[in-house]
C-alpha cells in the first residue's frame, strides 16, 4: 500500500478515534450526567438549574463578563498594537517587546500579583492609608469591577499580538494608495487598516470571550459575591451537586459556543492583497513635541500594565511578616527564594509541573504532528474531522475539561475506553495534553498545509523514502513553528491552575496550587517568589523555542 | 494634466544614495519612462514624485508648484502600484470610487465617474464585483481606474505590467498606449524592461546607480547613446578593444578584433577605445574584410543572432536570417556603417557588454 494510503484507511482513521476519546468522550459523558441520575433519564438537574435565579445570575455575569473584557482588552491591544506598528517614538522597540510581557505570566501568578498592587493590603491601599491616616483600606478590590480590569489588562495581550503579527504581514502599498487617493492618517485607518485587521481582531475578541468565560482565577479570588459560571460549577461539584454542576458546565460550554460561533461570523476570513508582505515602515511623526508626548504616553501605560509584574518581583524579596503598615516593604531578604530552593518539600512543585508539563506538550506535539500530516488535504471530509477534533478543547474551558475527565476516568469500562485515572499521575498531565490541543494543532497543521508539496517530490524524485523526507525535509522545515507552538502548550501547563484545582493529587500538586496554598498561609513572600520563578520559566520556555526559530 | 519638473533630487538609505542630483522636466502630457537596472533608483525617484520618501536635498515641482514639503495626499499623483494595491476588502466600485470621497460628489455623480472609468478601462460593469475575483490583467486595470478617477495631476506607473504573462503583457501594453494617449494626462512609468519603454514612452530616462545617464526619445538614446552603459543597456552590444586609426566626417574608424569599423564617437576621442557594436553593425559577407568562425546561433523568428569568434580571439554578435549560417562556419564580416560607438578607454571601468 502506498503511505498517502495508510494515512488515509489506517492512520486517519485512528487518529480520528484517539481524537474521539480523548476530546468528544468526556465532554459527551458530562452531558449525558447532566441529565441522568441514578441510571434514569431525568431532566430534575436542567429543571433546578432553570429555576434557580443565582444560577441565572452567573451565566448573565459569565456573558457581562466576557462582553466587557472584549471590548477593554481588545481596544486596549488593538490601540497598543497600531500604536507600536504605525507610529514612530522614543524607545519603540523596547515598549513592543515590554508590552508581551503578559503573555509569560501564568493566570495565577497575574492574579496574585494585581492581589499584591491593588489589593486590599496592596501597595496601593497602603499607600493611601499611610497619606490620609486611615486606618482601614480606602477600598475593597473586588467584584466585577476587579476582574474586568485584571482581565483588560492581561488579556489585551491577545489581540495586541495578533494585530501586531497581522501588520508584519500587511502590504504598505495599501496605506500608500489610500494616501495617494486622498485619504489622511485617519480615513487610511478607518477604511483600509481597521478593516483589513478584522480577522485579527475577531480572533483577538475571540480568544478573549474564551479565556473570559473560562477565567477562574480572577473571578475566585476577586469575585467576592460576583459569581461566574466557572467559580459556580466547582462550588457546586465541591457542594456534591453534581448533577447540577453537569448542567452548569454545559450551560458553560454553549456559553463558549455562541462566543465560537460569533466570532466566525465577525471575523471573516483573512483577506490579503498581493502586496510584498513587507510591515508598513513606522510612520515618524513630523513634529518632536508630538513624538515626545506619544513616547511619553505609551511609556506611561506601558509601566501601568507591567506594575503587577513589578510588584510581584518586589513583593518576593519581602521578609515575612516585615511588611505590615508602610506602603512599600521595609524590610528586604533572599530567603523567600532560599526555602524554595532548600526546602525539597517546596521545591518538588515545580519538578512536578515540569514534568507534567514537558510530558503534555511533547506529547500534544506527536500528536498535533501526525494530525496534520495525516489532515494536510484540507478537501477530505476526514481531514476536516481530525481538524475540528483538535479545535474542541478550545470551545471548552479548563474546568469543564477537568470535571469531564474526572468523570470519565473514575469507572473502569475498558471497552468504553474508560480507565481509573483519579488519583493518579496521569491525569494531570492528560488533562494538560488536551487543553492544548488547539494551541498547538492549529499552527502546526497551518504549517504543514503551507509546506510546499513540491518539496516532497523533489525528495521522492532524489531517492528518499516518505520517512526519510518527512525527516530530512518535512519535520526541519516545522520545526520553527513545532518550537513555538510546544513551548506555548508547555507554558499553558506549567502555570494551569483551573484544572489542576480540580484535578491535582497529592503527588501531582502543581506549583499554581503551592501558590495558593502559600497565599492561604500568610507567606505572600513565598506565594511572589513562586510566581516570579514559574515566570521566568515561561520566559525562558518561550525564548528557547525563539531561538531554535532563529537557528532554523 | 501637469508638467513635472525635478530639480537636484537626492536620496540616501542610510550611508547609500539611492537618488543623486537628479534634474528632469516632464511636459504637459507626456509619457517619460524611468528605465534601469534593479536598484537604479527608478522606484525610489518615483516615490519621490508621489510623497512617500521625504526627499534629502532638491524640490519636486508639479505645475510650478513647488510640493516638495507637501505629503502624498495633497500631490494628487495617481499611482498604479506593481502589485496593484487594490483594497481586498472593497468592491471594484468602491476600489474606484476611494479617491473620489474628497471631492464629496453625491451618490448619482460618484456612481457616473466610477462607471465612466471603468468604461475607459473595459471593465464596464464590474462595479460589484470583488477584487479578488478578477483576473491579474483586470485587477490591473481596475488599478488604473482607480488612479485615474480623481484626475489627478501625474500619472505614476511603477512597472504596472512586470505581474502579467508575456502575451497578457503585450496586449495590456497597448490599452495602457492608448488610454495613457486618449486621456492625455502627464505619466511617469518605472520600468526596467526597454521594449516596454520603447514602446510606451515619448522620453526614456535612463538611470544608472542613482543618476541619470541619459534623457530622451528611444530612438537617441539607441542610436546616440551617451555612455557605454546606456549602450550597453539598451539594446544588445558586443564590446571590443581597438585603436582609433582615422576620423572619416563623422565617423572614427576603428581597428579591432581583425577590422576596422566604421562608428560614432567623440571628435577628441583617439588612441584606445572601447568599441560597442551592435547586432545589426555587422552582416555577412562573402568578399568581406573580417574573417571569423560561428560559435553559436540563437533563433529568434525572423531574425538569428550569431556569435562569431574573431581572428585574436574576440568575440561579436551578427544579426542575419536565421539560414545565414551554421554553427562552426567559418564566414567573412562586413560592417554595416551603423550601430557601433567607440569611448576613449581611459576611464571607462569594466565596459559594457
Amino acid at each position: 500500500m502506498k503511505s498517502d494510503a495508510v494515512l488515509r484507511r489506517i492512520v486517519a482513521p485512528l487518529l480520528l478515534l484517539v481524537l474521539a476519546w480523548l476530546v468528544v468522550e468526556p465532554v459527551a459523558l458530562v452531558a449525558l450526567d447532566a441529565v441522568r441520575s441514578g441510571g434514569e433519564w431525568t431532566l430534575a438537574a436542567v429543571r433546578a438549574f432553570v429555576a434557580e435565579p443565582n444560577e441565572w445570575r452567573a451565566a448573565l455575569n459569565s456573558l457581562w463578563l466576557a462582553l466587557a473584557s472584549v471590548v477593554l482588552a481588545g481596544v486596549l491591544g488593538v490601540s497598543l498594537g497600531l500604536l507600536t506598528r504605525l507610529t514612530d517614538f522614543p524607545g519603540r522597540r523596547i515598549v513592543s517587546a515590554l508590552l508581551a510581557l503578559p503573555a509569560v505570566l501564568p493566570p495565577l501568578v497575574g492574579v496574585v500579583a494585581f492581589l499584591f498592587l491593588y489589593g486590599e493590603s496592596g501597595i496601593f491601599a497602603r499607600a493611601v492609608m499611610a497619606s490620609t491616616g486611615a486606618d482601614t483600606p480606602p477600598w475593597r478590590f473586588e467584584g466585577a469591577g476587579a476582574v474586568v480590569l485584571i482581565h483588560a489588562t492581561t488579556m489585551y495581550v491577545y489581540s495586541y499580538l495578533l494585530v501586531r503579527g497581522a501588520l508584519a504581514t500587511f502590504d504598505p502599498a495599501l496605506l500608500e494608495a489610500a494616501t495617494a487617493l486622498g485619504a489622511g492618517r485617519w480615513r487610511a485607518l478607518r477604511t483600509v487598516i481597521l478593516p483589513l485587521l478584522r480577522p485579527a481582531i475577531g480572533n483577538g475578541a475571540l480568544l478573549t470571550a474564551l479565556s473570559s468565560l473560562a477565567s477562574f482565577s480572577a473571578p475566585y479570588v476577586f469575585g467576592g459575591g460576583f459569581r461566574v459560571l466557572p467559580t459556580e460549577i466547582v462550588s457546586t461539584r465541591l457542594n456534591g451537586d453534581i448533577s447540577i454542576a453537569m448542567v452548569e458546565t454545559l450551560a458553560l460550554v454553549a456559553l463558549s459556543l455562541v462566543a465560537l460561533l460569533l466570532a466566525s461570523r465577525l471575523g471573516g476570513a483573512a483577506t490579503r492583497g498581493a502586496g510584498k508582505g513587507l510591515a508598513p515602515a513606522p510612520r515618524r511623526t513630523r513634529s518632536r513635541r508630538s513624538r515626545v508626548a506619544i513616547g511619553a504616553a505609551m511609556w506611561g501605560v506601558t509601566l501601568w500594565l507591567l506594575l503587577p509584574h513589578v510588584t510581584l518581583l518586589v513583593v518576593s524579596f519581602v521578609r515575612q511578616g516585615a511588611w505590615t503598615t508602610t506602603a512599600l516593604p521595609t524590610a528586604w531578604t533572599a530567603g523567600n527564594y532560599l526555602t524554595l530552593i532548600t526546602d525539597p518539600v517546596r521545591w518538588r512543585p515545580f519538578g512536578t509541573s515540569l514534568w507534567m508539563a514537558s510530558t503534555a506538550a511533547a506529547a500534544a506535539g506527536l500528536l498535533a504532528l501526525a494530525v496534520g500530516v495525516t489532515a494536510r488535504d484540507p478537501g477530505r471530509p476526514l481531514s476536516r474531522w481530525l481538524e475540528g477534533g483538535l479545535a474542541l478543547p478550545w470551545a471548552v474551558p479548563g474546568t469543564v475539561y477537568a470535571i469531564a475527565l474526572a468523570t470519565m476516568f473514575s469507572v473502569l469500562q475498558p471497552a468504553a475506553g474508560r480507565f481509573v485515572l483519579i488519583g493518579t499521575l496521569w491525569l494531570l498531565p492528560l488533562a494538560y495534553l488536551i487543553r492544548s490541543l488547539p494551541v498547538i494543532g492549529r499552527p502546526v497543521v497551518a504549517a504543514i498545509r503551507g509546506l510546499d508539496p513540491a518539496l516532497d517530490e523533489a525528495a521522492a524524485s532524489l531517492g528518499a523514502g516518505p520517512w526519510r523526507a518527512f525527516g530530512t525535509v518535512t519535520l526541519p522545515l516545522l520545526a520553527p513553528v513545532l518550537a513555538g507552538a510546544v513551548a506555548l502548550a508547555f507554558v499553558m501547563g506549567l502555570g494551569d491552575f483551573m484544572t489542576s484545582i480540580i484535578l491535582y493529587t497529592y503527588d501531582t500538586r502543581p506549583v499554581s496550587l503551592e501558590i495558593l496554598g502559600a497565599i492561604r498561609q500568610g507567606e505572600l513572600g513565598v506565594a511572589a517568589a513562586y510566581g516570579v520563578v514559574l515566570t521566568v520559566l515561561s520566559t525562558g520556555a518561550f525564548l528557547a523555542a525563539e531561538r531554535s526559530r532563529r537557528f532554523a | 494634466m501637469s508638467t513635472v519638473r525635478l530639480a537636484g533630487l537626492a536620496k540616501r538609505f542610510d550611508t547609500t544614495a539611492v537618488v543623486s542630483d537628479v534634474s528632469l522636466e516632464i511636459a504637459e502630457g507626456e509619457l517619460v519612462a524611468l528605465l534601469g537596472p534593479s536598484g537604479s533608483g527608478k522606484t525610489t525617484l518615483l516615490r519621490l514624485i508621489a510623497g512617500f520618501e521625504p526627499v534629502d536635498s532638491g524640490r519636486v515641482l508639479l505645475d510650478g508648484d513647488d510640493v516638495t514639503n507637501r505629503p502624498a495626499l495633497e500631490r494628487r499623483c495617481g499611482m498604479v502600484f506593481q502589485h496593484y494595491a487594490l483594497f481586498p476588502h472593497l468592491s471594484v466600485g468602491e476600489n474606484v470610487g476611494y479617491g473620489l470621497a474628497n471631492e464629496r460628489l453625491p451618490r448619482p455623480a460618484l456612481d457616473a465617474r466610477v462607471a465612466e472609468v471603468l468604461a475607459m478601462v473595459d471593465l464596464k460593469g464590474f462595479e460589484s464585483r470583488a477584487v479578488t475575483a478578477l483576473s491579474g490583467g483586470q485587477q490591473q486595470r481596475v488599478a488604473l481606474a482607480r488612479a485615474l478617477a480623481p484626475r489627478p495631476r501625474v500619472l505614476l506607473l511603477d512597472e504596472p505590467l512586470s505581474n502579467l504573462d508575456p502575451s497578457l503583457r503585450e496586449r495590456t501594453r497597448g490599452e495602457l498606449r492608448d488610454l495613457v494617449r486618449r486621456t492625455g494626462i502627464t505619466t511617469v512609468l518605472v520600468t526596467h524592461e526597454q521594449e516596454e519603454a520603447f514602446d510606451l514612452a515619448d522620453r526614456i530616462a535612463l538611470l544608472h546607480r542613482g543618476r541619470l545617464e541619459q534623457v530622451g526619445a528611444p530612438e537617441l538614446l539607441y542610436d546616440e547613446p551617451a555612455t557605454p552603459f546606456v549602450a550597453g543597456f539598451v539594446g544588445r552590444t558586443s564590446s571590443l578593444r581597438g585603436r582609433v586609426v582615422a576620423r572619416d566626417g563623422d565617423l572614427t574608424r576603428v581597428q579591432a578584433g581583425g577590422g576596422v569599423w566604421p562608428a560614432r564617437a567623440a571628435l577628441d576621442v583617439t588612441g584606445d577605445v572601447l568599441l560597442l557594436i551592435r547586432p545589426e553593425a555587422t552582416r555577412f559577407a562573402t568578399d568581406g574584410s573580417i574573417a571569423g568562425t560561428v560559435l553559436r546561433r540563437r533563433f529568434a523568428g525572423a531574425t538569428a543572432f550569431f556569435s562569431v569568434r574573431l581572428a585574436g580571439g574576440a568575440e561579436i554578435e551578427v544579426a542575419a536570417a536565421p539560414a545565414a549560417a551554421r554553427e562552426g562556419d567559418a564566414v567573412r564580416l562586413e560592417p554595416t556603417g551603423v550601430g557601433a560607438h567607440a569611448w576613449a578607454a581611459d576611464g571607462i571601468a569594466g565596459g559594457a557588454s
